[in-house]
């Protein structure tokens, strides 16, 4: 266990290594001279040519190349350009509301995506069925911008219950995660319930039915403890969908988390705070990954995953 | 239909209907009700993206100051917008923009996705393993941050939001088709093919590359409501197309600051995007139930 552990993660460093040389490559082709954008618009040559120098911008791509990776060992992000602060102190403010606006969403799509797709499949084709299905596929369908001013119309406009935007007090949260987590939320339900189908066919639940146990007994203990594999599975990898659903619903929101720093800082062409957070996003999304592996071995003691 | 005449025991000639894989296919899919009812939408859409810009009762660019912000009516059926333009008008006209670039989107992207996985699942090695990772890579950026990234990179505007959302999909498919590629060449026929001396171009594209049109088929509609949403969110964020265009996504961006006192400004748009990608979502499990059975949801 702790061989495969140890070789995953060996096996993200090249990974990790090719995104951040991608990353640096591509933020260096958006158009537009960040020098230019430094010095302001009325700035002469001369002075742009200085600011070039000072944000180093003069050397040989492979030689900034160089001087960012060695800057990001030591924890040094590199300065916004639009805000001349360290990308670090941009980060701190906004890293934990999107974490906590990320995980709140994943936890009530998990909780009420099993719910839906255990009813489902055991009153398979009876209407907490069909009421289910109908949520879920609705629910894939609908545009997150869209729900969420919806919801911001209903509930905090009209009904004046929770905030329509920032990020103070968990009422705050509770919209944007609400919007966040629709799409996984009924993804999670349809697999639950052809999991749990597929399951429900199994010999050992026949034979735990033939030993005389309650299905208040079979269903959660049997069933769905096998089941939550793939859903685990699948839960892990729509943990991206999140991350990029992030940067839309706190659009919406005018939450003050990463992703709408990412689209303000397209905005502006801040490539140091662009390259940063879109590292970090893939840096989470590989992490979750591994942890998602990790916690698939636990789930199913038939896998022995072998170094 | 090709007809092939039996003789039966009382030596009376009847007819019997060959098979045929179109016929047995309209079979089962009448059956699927649901997903029937959803093509028949989407072939509407494709009507109105076709016919829209000639049935559109109004100029979809032209302002009308007079009537800014009117809920629906009989003379504007969705009512108008902030500057007076019928928003009916502009979502027929905008049906024909979302097909479009959700469809060329996910199409460029299944045929470089196609490409790549039956070369990286025929040949395996190391063009397999370079195939392999470099969709690791890929998978790094979550779907909509690398189109994000991409249209930071290339500018916005709907060319570089198909490009973008084409690129995302790439590795998706050239995962899906290099799992059917990888069981399809262990089979007798693509065996018989190359023992008769048949080149890797035939074998991969007229032995394979049959075998995996019933996942590649399932997965295109699954995906076009999946590029139908990017696309929208692109616009949404202004990364999409420009404001005047009457693309859905920026008809809701746009319309967003009038929620309060205009919600149909938003409601509409919302809707046909909701209910266009609903119908492929829907077409994409029916599809799945008759032409996938591996992965048949009960």
């Amino acid at each position: 266990m702790l061989q495969y552990i140890i070789k995953r993660i060996l096996e993200m460093i090249p990974i990790l290594f090719i995104v951040s040389i991608l990353i640096f490559f591509f933020t260096h082709l958006i158009p537009g001279d960040p020098a230019r954008l430094v010095a302001g618009k009325d700035a002469t040559l001369e002075e742009v040519t200085i600011i070039r120098a000072e944000l180093g911008l003069d050397k040989p791509i492979w030689e900034q190349y160089g001087s960012y990776m060695n800057h990001l060992f030591h924890g040094n992000l590199g300065t916004s350009l639009k805000t001349g602060l360290p990308v670090m102190d941009l980060f701190v403010d906004r890293f934990m509301p999107s974490i906590y606006l990320t995980l709140f969403s994943m936890v009530w799509a998990l909780v009420i995506g099993l719910l839906i797709g255990t009813l489902s499949a055991v009153f398979k084709n009876k209407w907490p069925d069909y009421f289910g299905m109908v949520t879920a596929v609705s629910g894939i369908s609908l545009p997150g911008f869209w729900l969420g001013l919806i919801l911001i119309q209903i509930f905090s406009v009209q009904l004046g219950w929770f905030p329509t935007g920032g990020a103070e007090g968990w009422k705050s949260y509770v919209l944007p995660s609400i919007t966040l987590g629709a799409g996984i939320m009924s993804m999670l339900a349809r697999f639950t319930r052809s999991s749990l189908l597929e399951t429900l066919k199994a010999d050992f639940i026949r034979t735990g039915r033939a030993k005389g146990l309650k299905e208040s007994v079979v269903i959660p203990k049997h069933a769905l403890r096998n089941s939550l594999i793939p859903v685990v599975t699948i839960a892990g990898l729509q943990f991206g969908f999140l991350l990029g659903g992030s940067v839309v619903v706190e659009t919406v929101f005018s939450f003050p988390g990463m992703g709408r720093l990412l689209i303000d800082s397209i905005a502006f062409r801040d490539y140091p705070v662009i390259q940063a957070e879109l590292l970090l996003f893939s840096l989470e999304f590989i992490l979750v990954n591994l942890l998602v592996d990790i916690l698939y071995s636990f789930l199913n003691p038939k896998i022995r995953y072998v170094a | 239909m090709e007809l092939s005449k039996t003789v039966n025991q009382s030596n009376t000639i009847i007819t019997e209907k060959k098979y045929s894989p179109l016929k047995e296919f309209w079979k089962n899919w009448k059956r699927q009700k649901t997903a029937l009812w959803a093509s028949f939408f989407i072939l509407l859409l494709i009507i109105i993206a076709v016919v829209g810009p000639y049935i559109a009762p109004y100029d979809p660019y032209k302002p009308d100051y007079n009537s800014m912000l009117q809920g629906p009516g009989s003379k504007h059926f969705a009512g108008t917008d902030e500057y007076g333009r019928d928003i009916f008008s502009r979502l027929l006209v905008g049906s024909r923009i979302s097909l479009s670039v959700s469809f060329l989107s996910v199409f460029l992207g299944a045929i470089v996705g196609t490409i790549l996985g039956l070369i990286s699942g025929y040949f395996g090695g190391w063009l397999d393993r370079f195939i392999m990772r470099s969709s690791d890579v890929m998978f790094a950026f979550p779907d909509l941050l690398l189109a994000i990234a991409i249209v930071a990179i290339l500018g916005p505007g709907l060319n570089n939001v198909v490009i973008a959302v084409s690129i995302f999909s790439v590795p998706s498919f050239a995962r899906l088709v290099r799992g059917a590629t990888l069981e399809a060449k262990e089979t007798v026929f693509v065996e018989a093919a190359k023992s008769m001396g048949a080149s890797h171009f035939r074998i991969m594209f007229q032995h394979i590359l049959p075998e995996t049109l019933g996942s590649l088929i399932v997965f295109i509609s699954m995906r076009i409501g999946t590029a139908i949403l990017a696309a929208s969110s692109l616009s949404f964020l202004g990364l999409g197309a420009s404001p005047e265009t009457p693309d859905w996504g920026a008809m809701l961006s746009l319309g967003r600051d009038y929620l309060g006192t205009s919600s149909h400004v938003v409601m509409m748009p919302g809707i046909a995007i909701f209910l266009t990608v609903l119908a492929f979502n829907v077409v994409g499990d029916g599809l799945r139930d008759v032409l996938d059975p591996k992965t048949k949801n009960e």
